[in-house]
């Protein structure tokens, strides 16, 4: 029997300047799922995301990690299980190496040095840049940025990664070398993108947010192909399913 | 604008020299900023008039640059543009001095005395200082910092402030980048966008700042800072140190030119 | 403003540097224990935004000149001046580590006189008692113009005095205080209309910014009492342990204050001589004390005229020849294990 990972119940939350962000939100989530969550800008994903993590607090409804509630003092808990990685790595690459950078975390965790050690280069391996680990950030680029800040998050061993944005400003190589590594990570994944392939290649299930609530929640395969209800949240078909653009023939079945 | 990148880049060259593998860089980093700061005393313990004993003082960095193979060229030239500022004190000692001395034949104003003493110091400090960052960095130096007492905090804020110069400084030129291309012909900002242009950056700040201090608390941070365990002293680190205290002391004491001066007069006699 | 190392002497800067740190861990510790953790991060990042903030051109209208940002006001109003002074105080760091931008000797006196009379006087005392009954572009406009004014003027006497005592330069002490008090006024003007601009800005787009620097600080919160105190302290100590000093060290302190001084006999005083000495005259406002090296005719050092001594030595043909010697020898030294280290890399390679 699959234990639900994470589970929201009637999520609202509104900005001190009145926004409703999140209008009653509620899904669960398996253990090992990979979920997109997609929608247009301003719909809701990252406001989302802050309440799962705990960093923004519903003014209704909560989220449960396994069967902890998130709330201001379980904070610690629940960080431990959940690792999230920012839209922008320069946000989240906030020491002078990437090595202190990933050992920021277990250090926190008041682990012993050796553990750490040990923790930073199995997360850096994870991700392909052990030989970076003494660089500092600024001489990093997008993409190795991107798998720093993942490896930054790998090395608490977290249950469930979350992902803002992951493929944003990488080069196609980078965002193809990001894609295979998300595909062998065994985590349970919630990855918000616009990047609609991506979702339609790593995610078995997508969840749509429009104005603060959920539109859709389902197979990706479904979802992603359904023109119509693309174009009513604001979103495309993913561009590999699309007409093609040399020859006309098309590829989707409406 | 341009001044924003040459000093990025300056920073960033004494970054990557400090990463480098020589045997200077291997000393712990704590025996080389007590080196430093003692040389920092002792050779402006100097009086006014000094300048033929603070010569010796030259070993200091000369063997440094030689034997952690650091680039002389930008190093002293950093120190050049630093000491228009301290000329510009300086230079009213000659004004201000005229009693006159004699030696070795040549006539020179007692002011103009002073105002080399200063300038060979200034020389000479601050050289020491960038040579000192320049074989230990800012991560090293910080640990030698933490083992001085230095609180966490505080520690962890000037690593925080050094690794946000690069991104600021990239932000700051590229919004001058985008004004200078809608005001041709202007050197500066002008007074009506003062208020809106920085504090738009500054707003920025704040939103960077509490980014960071999220990722900071997804990873754990509860205020404080765990460092990981600094490199341990070996015995060599000491014996660096008391070898540059014994040298200091030595030429601080004794007027080692003159001695050597002497010496080399009684054997051509 | 930036002192160097080399016109300081080790019992300025020491004494400064113990300062520094005691207004420091003061500030560590109200920040800790008011949990503003947060704050850090904030601290970093608005470090490095005024590092290269002031590197920002603000065109001065009708000059065609530029001024600059201190950022030491700024730092206060934006996050208040416990926060504010350790963020100057990296900043200034990274300044003489990285450019030699101040020395590390001066560092205690370079942050002392731009973060401390910045945050804990000039905040205070005048912004905060000029916009305690709420902020209007008014309000905002006079308090930033006059905290910034006083605390560059005040920054630039602390320059002045931490000179003079080091006793490396020959500039009287009046003159010292004519050129640079000016200067700082023209300074200070353009940092507070810079300041004035940025805050009014930031009041009107992000006021509760303003509001939590400010909550954090209620005009009672800062000791005054106790900042006050510690200043008289370092006064005292000052005093103290420079007098002592200058007794116990025969060589190397210039010390006229506590020497039987006579007034300053410039000899052969020529056009700026004579107009700069009697400027000197009448702006000394110690008359008694002769901050210049009284001139002795004789050169009897019978312990008397300490620097004399030390020049006859080092201007003795000796001297000279040794001199030479060092330098070529020290240059000769790095030639040749340069020369050595290539040929060891040439050979591994």
């Amino acid at each position: 029997m699959s234990h639900h990972k994470l589970e929201v119940k009637d999520l609202h939350y509104a900005y001190p300047d009145g926004h409703k962000a999140v209008n009653g939100m509620t899904f669960r989530i398996r253990h090992g799922e990979s979920v997109g969550i997609v929608g247009a800008n301003g719909a809701g994903k990252s406001t989302l995301l802050m309440l799962l993590m705990g960093v923004l607090f519903p003014s209704q409804g909560e989220v449960c990690v396994g069967d902890i509630h998130v709330t201001k003092k379980t904070l610690p808990l629940i960080r431990q299980r959940m690792g999230m990685v920012f839209q922008n790595p320069d946000d989240q690459l906030f020491m002078t190496t990437v090595y202190d950078d990933v050992a920021f975390g277990p250090r926190n965790y008041k682990l012993e040095e050796k553990e750490v050690e040990n923790r930073v280069i199995q997360a850096l391996e994870l991700v392909g840049i052990l030989h970076l680990k003494e660089r500092a950030p600024f001489k990093l680029s997008g993409g190795e940025k991107r798998a720093a800040a993942i490896a930054a998050v790998l090395s608490m061993l977290p249950d469930i990664l979350i992902m803002d944005e992951p493929s944003a400003a990488l080069d196609p190589k980078s965002r193809r070398r990001l894609m295979s590594l998300l595909k062998t990570f065994e985590h349970t994944k919630i990855i918000t993108s616009h990047d609609m392939d991506l979702v339609f290649e790593l995610c078995e299930r997508t969840i749509v947010i429009k104005d603060g609530a959920i539109i859709a929640d389902g197979p990706t395969s479904e979802i992603l192909m359904n023109t119509e209800l693309m174009n009513e949240c604001g979103l495309e078909l993913p561009l590999a399913l699309q007409n093609c653009p040399v020859c006309g023939i098309k590829k989707s079945r409406g | 604008m341009s001044n924003i990148m040459n000093s990025l880049y300056n920073m960033r060259l004494l970054d990557d020299l400090a990463r480098k593998e020589t045997s200077i860089h291997r000393i712990h980093p704590l025996m080389k900023l007590l080196t430093t700061v003692t040389y920092l005393i002792v050779v402006v313990s100097f009086g006014k008039y000094e300048i033929g004993r603070l010569l010796p003082f030259l070993f200091y960095p000369v063997l440094i640059f030689a034997f952690a193979e650091l680039p002389l060229a930008p190093i002293l030239k950093r120190v050049l543009l630093v000491e228009p500022l301290i000329i510009g004190i300086g230079i009213l000692n000659p004004i201000f001095d005229h009693q006159v001395i004699v030696f070795g034949g040549i006539t020179l104003s007692r002011g103009w005395v002073t105002f080399f003493s200063i300038f060979l110091k200034c020389g000479l400090t601050v050289t020491a200082a960038l040579l000192l960052i320049a074989t230990t960095g800012m991560d090293k130096l910080a640990a030698a910092l933490r083992a001085l007492k230095t609180p966490r905090l505080l520690v962890l804020q000037l690593l925080l402030t050094y690794r946000y110069i690069s991104v600021l400084s990239e932000e700051v030129a590229t919004i001058l980048r985008a004004y200078s291309l809608r005001a041709p012909g202007q050197k500066g900002i002008h007074r009506s966008v003062w208020g809106s242009l920085a504090g738009q950056l500054i707003l920025r700040t704040f939103d960077r700042a509490q980014r960071v201090y999220s990722a900071m608390c997804l990873r754990g941070f509860n205020g404080e800072y765990h460092t990981g365990t600094g490199g341990r002293l070996r015995v060599w680190d000491f014996l660096y140190l008391t070898g540059w205290i014994l040298f200091f002391a030595a030429a601080r004491i004794y007027d080692l030119p003159a001695l050597i001066g002497s010496l080399i007069i009684r054997v051509v006699k | 403003m930036h002192m160097a190392d080399a016109l300081i002497s080790p019992a300025v800067g020491g004494i400064m540097l113990a300062a520094t740190t005691r207004v420091a861990a003061y500030s560590v510790k109200k920040i800790q224990d008011d949990l503003d953790e947060k704050k850090i991060p904030l601290m970093g990042v608005m470090g490095a935004f005024v590092f290269a903030a002031q590197m920002i051109n603000f065109s001065i209208p009708g000059t065609g000149s530029s001024g600059h940002l201190g950022g030491g006001m700024l730092l206060a109003i934006l996050l208040g001046p416990y926060a504010g002074f350790l963020t100057m105080g990296s900043i200034l760091l990274i300044q003489a580590l990285f450019f030699g931008d101040g020395g590390l000797l001066s560092y205690g006196s370079n942050v002392f006189n731009l973060g401390f009379f910045t945050c804990f006087i000039a905040y205070p005392l005048i912004y905060k008692r000029l916009t305690r009954n709420g902020l209007t572009s008014k309000r905002i406009f006079g308090a930033s113009m006059l905290s910034a004014l006083l605390g560059l003027q005040m920054g630039a006497f602390g320059v002045v005095l931490e000179t003079v005592f080091s006793g490396k330069t020959e500039l009287p002490f009046g003159t010292f205080v004519l050129l640079m008090q000016p200067i700082h006024l023209g300074i200070g003007v353009v940092e507070g209309l810079v300041t004035t601009a940025i805050v009014t800005f930031i009041w009107k787009a992000r006021p509760e910014i303003l509001e939590n620097a400010a909550a954090g600080v209620a005009l009672g919160n800062i000791s005054i009492k106790k900042v006050l105190t510690g200043l008289a302290i370092a006064v005292v100590i000052v005093g103290g342990a420079l007098s002592w000093f200058a007794s116990a060290n025969p060589d190397g302190l210039e010390w006229s204050m506590f020497k039987t001084a006579g007034t300053a006999e410039l000899e052969a005083p020529d056009g700026i001589h004579k107009t700069l000495s009697e400027l000197q005259s009448k702006t000394a406002f110690l008359p008694d004390y002769n901050f210049k090296a009284p001139e002795n005719e004789s050169e009897s050092s019978a312990g008397g005229e300490e620097a004399w001594p030390s020049v006859s030595a080092g201007t003795s043909l000796s001297g000279l020849v040794g001199g030479g010697m060092t330098l070529a020898l020290a240059a000769f030294i790095g030639f040749i294990i340069s020369i050595v280290k290539r040929r060891n890399k040439k050979a591994t390679a």
